[in-house]
């Protein structure tokens, strides 16, 4: 996420809190029963934060702003602290993601295999930064440390399928086939 | 896994009734997969393809002859070589944990038990004090695989030592130096062997409760995990009254937010409480006051599975490995095995396992199979991103936590990159301090705000406007990081500066005072020109630009316009003529 991206929703966030207190109602409504099941997993710890986070971010792809509010009530984590730990952990979103997400690996492994090359060609085909989305919403891009497949290197994850041995020539025809 | 279906297909086609088909964990030899292992003759295929499965079942399953042209071809002597055990690359290796790798289905405990498994977890129960599973393991020389090379021993008897109501174990899985996943392998290929440790670590110190904190990124370590802590409860191995000892413990997974410094103890612990993974000073040690302040003992994943070898094995057989002695002081030596990514530049990438005290030129050349595509070794970099670069001059340098510590490097957690001579030290050093940068969590002054300025003098230098003076004012600044910064990370973040700088001086002299990039890396250095001269009009260069800004016709001399050039090198690579400059 880019700088002004958090800032914005920082500001939402704080903004929407300081609503909340006020007893103005935030407009979007939480998808409860989904909330509800992930929260029983968790056995509704406060503790258990950082999974319960992970298991809605894998149902929305990332975190929409009325279920981090929502789980803030149920369990009584003060927004701000949310919001820090999403900030914090590398695994967290605060905005929507395209129909596919891509994760090039940038480990040692694929840096000395030529990954800055790859992140390069990548960026001009899809004509955004590492780090944004395509504004059809079909590709989110981003960069990651280390997938733990050095034995392929480069490589890059596009939604659940790991794509190995990338080529910075070839690597922007891969992606067509993503529709 | 689409090997794995025809080899399904086909045993039930053809009716074979003793022929058993497992799913195994990585094998280490990943350049070579798929890999295909027949017992009893340990017959080894690589490459190995669905289509070519019928003839594998026709041939050697059902008449115990062997596919010669799918067997590994030794390019040193140019031979086909039958034995898994006897390809070079296995020869030299001591697979003492990612032996049962090869050999077990992880989603099946059975299959570990058949192999011993959980032999030494019963005969600990059965027969012996905590305090002597205890004395064995620091005995034992025994030292932390996660980076840190603490013995084992001393931190158990210390937290059971301590006083709290509760203690805990935890197994950090949180493996998060790039270039390293041995980790990863261990906890999808033989998830018990870890789980094994963990029960008999727990027994020792007297914990009650243990969590095993694993990167999410890892979803298949997450699954076999699961998997094998469900099985280990069913078979009464977790869980209350384990084995009708009356000793109880139990398991749970924590998923890891992806935050690199949380493989440090006591972030990891602040991430497990539901916190932003922040560590803190250690005056009081967390085998004292650890998760929730109760007395906590964290080893690695790599760690624990060596646990139960040890048990087993006795402490006579473990000392004979390695280097140094332990028998009055843990500290005195490296014991047992260890485990690198052999990855980067280098022929044979996957998963080595070594004695201690085996030379980097041995595991790089005899084992990994020397540099790729015949390219010249510049660097062999261990220990993570914390870690050093070691010169060609070092490649005899044997491998053990004293040894590389001295050398500016450290074991960390085994990653081992090896570099080739188009890998620029100045862009490496580079690349681990912007890493660091981004995963410092920003708490402690030194290590935010040093590691922010050791980038920007670093990106000024690959940019092409480095001053005189600069690689002083690198040393100071990384003395001041090392110094000062309240945890591991940055203590060691400033290694990669100070290892280039002291190994490789005349590449950033180069970059300095020249205003090149001798390696052909960083890219405001490289001014890509077609030299008339040598230039036949082939047009291979023209095809794969991406930028399209290489013009001429063919046959004629070819040109690149500079302003719309993308730097990308593909040109470079693609002419066979040597007629591009950079």
């Amino acid at each position: 996420m880019n700088k002004v991206d958090s800032i914005n929703a920082m500001k939402e966030m704080l903004l929407a809190e300081r609503g909340a207190a006020a007893g103005v109602r935030a407009t979007a409504s939480p998808d409860v029963r989904t909330l509800g099941d992930i929260l029983a997993r968790h056995g509704r710890a406060a503790a258990q934060i950082i999974g319960i986070l992970q298991d809605v971010q894998a149902v929305f792809h990332y975190l929409p702003e009325p279920e981090v509010r929502f789980i803030s009530g149920e369990l009584d984590i003060p927004l701000t602290r949310l919001y820090a730990i999403a900030t914090f952990y590398k695994a967290f979103r605060l905005s929507p993601r395209g129909r596919h997400e891509i994760a090039l690996c940038m480990g040692t492994a694929c840096h000395v295999r030529g990954a800055e090359r790859v992140k390069d060609a990548i960026e001009r085909a899809l004509k955004i930064q590492a780090g944004e989305t395509t504004g059809d919403m079909r590709y989110s891009f981003e960069t990651v440390r280390c997938l733990g497949c050095c034995g392929q290197a480069p490589v890059m994850m596009v939604d659940e399928e790991l794509v190995s041995r990338l080529d910075h020539l070839t690597v922007g025809t891969a992606l067509e086939k993503y529709k | 896994m689409n090997v794995y279906e025809a080899f399904k297909r086909e045993v039930a086609r053809e009716q074979l009734r003793n022929v058993e088909i497992k799913a195994t964990g990585c094998h280490g030899f990943c350049e070579k997969g798929a890999l295909v292992v027949v017992h009893p003759q340990e017959i080894l295929y690589t490459q190995v393809k669905p289509g070519d499965v019928p003839e594998i079942v026709a041939k050697t399953l059902k008449k115990g002859e062997v596919v010669e042209r799918l067997l590994y071809l030794d390019p040193a002597t140019g031979k086909r070589i039958k034995i898994e055990g006897d390809v070079p690359y296995y020869k030299r290796q001591m697979r003492l944990i990612l032996g049962g790798n090869t050999r077990i289905d992880p989603s099946d405990i059975r299959d570990y038990i058949a192999l011993d498994g959980y032999q030494a977890l019963r005969q600990v129960l059965e027969h012996w004090k905590p305090r002597a599973v205890i004395r064995t393991i620091t005995k034992s020389g025994l030292r932390g695989r996660g980076g840190g090379g603490f013995p084992t021993g001393l931190k158990w008897e210390t937290a059971r030592a301590s006083k709290g109501s509760r203690r805990f174990i935890i197994c950090n899985a949180d493996e998060g130096d790039p270039g390293a996943f041995m980790d990863r392998s261990i906890c999808e290929g033989n998830p018990h062997s870890v789980l094994e440790g963990m029960i008999i670590g727990a027994y020792a110190v007297g914990a009650h409760e243990g969590f095993i904190y694993v990167r999410n990124e890892y979803p298949l370590a997450v699954e076999a995990l699961t998997v094998a802590i469900e099985q280990a409860r069913e078979c009464g191995l977790l869980g209350e009254n384990i084995l009708g000892s009356g000793f109880s413990f139990d398991v749970t997974i924590s998923r890891g937010g992806g935050a690199f410094v949380c493989g440090e103890s006591t972030a990891l612990m602040a991430s497990l409480e539901g916190k932003p993974g922040e560590p803190r000073a250690k005056y009081v040690h967390t085998v004292e006051k650890g998760l929730w302040e109760q007395p906590t003992v964290l080893n690695n994943v790599e760690t624990w599975a060596n646990v139960p070898k040890i048990v087993l094995g006795g402490v006579d057989w473990y000392t004979a490995i390695g280097t140094g002695d332990v028998s009055s002081d843990p500290w005195g030596g490296s014991k047992g095995t260890k485990i690198f990514s052999l990855v980067g530049k280098i022929k044979h990438t996957g998963l080595v396992e070594v004695p201690m005290g085996m030379t980097l030129r041995e595991i790089i050349f005899d084992i990994g199979g020397g540099v790729l595509n015949g390219k010249k070794f510049k660097a062999v970099q261990t220990g993570g991103p914390s870690g050093g670069c070691l010169p060609e001059s070092l490649l005899d340098l044997p491998v053990d936590f004293d040894a590389l510590t001295e050398a500016g490097s450290m074991m960390g957690s085994g990653g081992m990159i090896v570099m080739d001579e188009d890998t620029c030290m100045v862009d490496v050093a580079r690349y681990f301090i912007d890493f660091l940068k981004d995963e410092s969590c920003g708490k402690c002054l030194p290590c935010r705000e040093g590691l922010r300025a050791l980038l920007e003098i670093l990106t000024r230098i690959t940019e092409g406007n480095g001053k005189k003076g600069d690689l002083k004012l690198l040393e100071e600044i990384s003395e001041g990081i090392a110094a000062t910064s309240l945890c591991a990370l940055g203590g060691s973040a400033p290694n990669p500066v100070l290892t280039t700088i002291r190994y490789f001086r005349n590449e950033y002299a180069a970059h300095i005072r020249d205003k090149q990039c001798p390696a052909g890396v960083c890219k405001a250095l490289l001014h890509f020109k077609v030299l008339a001269e040598q230039c036949t009009g082939c047009n291979a260069c023209s095809k794969v630009c991406p930028a399209n800004c290489i013009s001429g016709k063919a046959k004629g001399i070819h040109a690149i316009e500079e302003a719309r050039c993308v730097k990308c090198g593909a040109c470079y690579d693609a002419c066979r003529f040597e007629a591009i400059a950079r």
